[in-house]
């Protein structure tokens, strides 16, 4: 058991060094003065430029350079924010919050939805609920999230007037201590109608995050759920007259679940894609939108920061998907 | 070896067969259609459309759908600088084809070559070229290509270069794992004491034998590939105004989506139709080639 989870954390280092070396070159490949680009300055003297490329290590052989670049990364120095001029560490960790806690609530309907639509439309094979069930994921799969996100606007926020158009909560709270998590700051707070004006704020960005990770959660568990429902120790279960409920929850419905688990945790690159445009038709104050934002304002350092803290995330969290992988599924650990 | 016993006939056979599995999904028979319908109206845009793409009435700016005025009817209405949304669709057809079938081109040849090389081989080749292709998924591809094009520069040729760049480890992956499931298998062996070469059994022994799984991959990526460039056009980093491209009509239609609906609803519309066709058509495909795969 130890053995499986060593190896599989082992197995990354090669893939975070890679991730390390496309953030390092990303900003040396770009065209133009690296210098120029990362000091954020213009017209420089030409002191004043030997003076940055010195600070800014430019002078130095290139493996000395990344080296140093993994040095400071190890030490959690990403840089400063050419816009703000503040470290881009405390910049994303400022956002982080509002992109998890989007990703958590999308996660959260698309699960909470996707398993019981994909196990009821396998039980029912070939049923209305069925047709009907795997005709809306497949068009949930085929969405253009931001114009998705765009027709929610105009329904509930612009003709029927149910939701806000964009923000986290409304300006009327302000929590100057708050963990950035609206929801459970509005709830700490106390103040009334804080927690139902961050709620009203999360539904739509959440419901468009969460169309194509549930489109696919639920082909994926009844295409998964089928499979089980044809094993021998399913018709074995039913033929010594087990009642069919127990048949599905504890025979079909813990093993169909194993290769559903990895693909939940296949999405959660998805969300990250997803935030980027979802963040970015809701004005969401999150990873996403800095991202874009940081590109077209060329803050390269912003970028560079935000490119390996999302690339590590994202491996992270497939890493714990591998081995809860190796939890569930003993036939993999033992291989 | 496995190129020489194919005859016409059986080739031939195995059309009808595949026919007859790809119609018994009656969705991707209807989205074959479709997706034939679309096609058609992105070659023949310039005989079905009413006006130019880019002709500006600056007298009908933001009509309604059905509008008809002196310079013609807008059925789906104007955008706010008065173009004609139809016509602007029906030229934007071209461009997410196009885009689709490029990308595809470009990371499959890209792919099936590295997956080749590395199932082939194996050894350090294999090491080196997986581990790249890991380092390039552990990116959300989105977020790949945004910064793919900030080095390249903005605009519809950068974004679909990118777009290729973050699918093709798909390509690899699938290529080198079917080439590892037939390497081992005699008709490979028997090629190889024919006195075959590297590249022979690489690409005309083992190759036709892996293009299942490629194919429906494939799809799958011709329709992402048309929602990707469309969702860059949209963040401003894609397809630059005044293309048609379907996702930068969008960009461009944002500020007006409280007052007039239709500048927003049929690109998008478009898309959804277009990516609906086609993934329904990958089903299809899939239940006719992958025959274990579905049919249970």
């Amino acid at each position: 058991m130890i053995r499986f989870f060593l190896g599989k954390i082992l197995w990354l280092i090669p893939t975070l060094i890679g991730i390390t070396i496309v953030a390092f070159g990303f900003v040396r490949v770009l065209p133009g003065d690296p210098v120029l680009l990362m000091a954020g300055e213009r017209g420089l003297s030409p002191e004043r430029y030997a003076e940055l490329t010195h600070q800014l290590g430019f002078d130095r052989p290139i493996w000395v350079q990344y080296g140093e670049f993994l040095w400071r990364v190890l030490h959690g120095d990403l840089g400063n924010s050419l816009v703000t001029h503040r470290p881009v560490l405390h910049e994303f960790l400022t956002l982080f919050p509002a992109t998890l806690e989007l990703a958590f609530c999308a996660m959260f309907l698309a699960i909470v939805i996707g398993v019981p639509v994909g196990v009821i439309a396998a039980i029912k094979r070939g049923s209305w609920f069925d047709q009907v069930s795997m005709t809306t994921a497949l068009v949930g799969y085929s969405m253009p999230i931001f114009w998705w996100g765009l027709l929610l606007i105009i329904l509930f926020s612009g003709v029927l007037h149910w939701t806000p158009v964009s923000g986290r909560i409304s300006l009327m709270y302000y929590f100057p201590n708050g963990t950035n998590f609206m929801i459970w700051d509005a709830i700490a707070s106390g103040q009334k109608g804080a927690l139902s004006s961050a709620l009203s704020h999360l539904i739509l960005p959440s419901i468009v995050l969460a169309t194509i990770p549930l489109a696919v959660i639920a082909r994926q568990t009844r295409s998964a759920m089928l499979e089980v429902l044809g094993e021998d120790y399913v018709r074995t279960a039913r033929a010594k007259g087990m009642p069919p409920r127990r048949v599905i929850g504890i025979h079909a419905l813990r093993n169909a679940m194993i290769p559903v688990v990895t693909t939940i945790g296949l999405q959660v690159g998805m969300l990250m894609a997803g935030a980027i445009l979802t963040e970015t038709i809701f004005s969401w104050p999150g990873i996403g939108k800095w991202m874009v934002d940081s590109i077209s304002r060329r803050d390269y350092p912003s970028v560079q920061g935000g490119l390996l803290m999302i690339a590590v995330i994202v491996m992270v969290v497939n890493l714990i998907v591998d081995l809860l992988y190796g939890l569930i599924n003993p036939r993999i650990r033992h291989r | 070896m496995a190129d020489t016993t194919l005859t016409p006939g059986t080739r031939r056979a195995q059309l009808a067969e595949f026919w007859f599995y790809f119609s018994e999904n009656r969705g991707a028979v209807i989205a074959l259609v479709v997706f034939a319908l679309i096609l058609f109206a992105a070659i023949a845009a310039p005989l079905l459309a009413g006006h130019g793409p880019d002709v500006q009435f600056r007298d009908t700016l933001l009509a309604k759908p059905m509008t008809g005025n002196a310079h013609g009817h807008f059925w789906l209405g104007t955008d706010a600088i008065g173009r004609d949304i139809l016509s602007r669709l029906l030229f934007g057809a071209r461009y997410s084809l196009f885009v689709g079938f490029f990308v595809v081109v470009l990371a499959l040849s890209v792919g099936v070559i590295l997956g080749l090389l590395a199932g082939w081989f194996g050894g350090w080749i294999d090491t080196v070229i997986m581990r790249v292709m890991d380092v390039i998924l552990a990116f959300p591809s989105l977020l790949l290509a945004l910064v793919f094009v900030a080095i390249l520069g903005p605009g519809l040729i950068n974004a679909m270069i990118a777009i290729a760049i973050v699918y093709q480890p798909h390509f690899a992956r699938l290529t080198r794992a079917a080439v590892l499931g037939e390497r081992s298998k005699d008709y490979v062996m028997a090629a190889q004491v024919a006195g075959a070469g590297n590249m022979r059994l690489m690409f005309r022994t083992v190759l036709p034998n892996c293009l299942a799984p490629l194919i429906v991959q494939g799809t799958m990526s011709f329709s992402n590939a048309i929602l990707d460039v469309a969702a860059l056009g949209f963040l401003g980093m894609g397809a630059q105004p005044p293309t048609p491209e379907w996702g930068t009509m969008l960009s461009e239609a944002r500020e007006f989506i409280l007052r007039a609906w239709w500048v927003v609803t049929f690109p998008g519309l478009a898309i959804l139709i277009t990516v609906l066709a086609i993934n329904l058509m990958g089903d299809g495909l899939r239940d006719a080639l992958d025959p274990k795969l579905k049919r249970s």
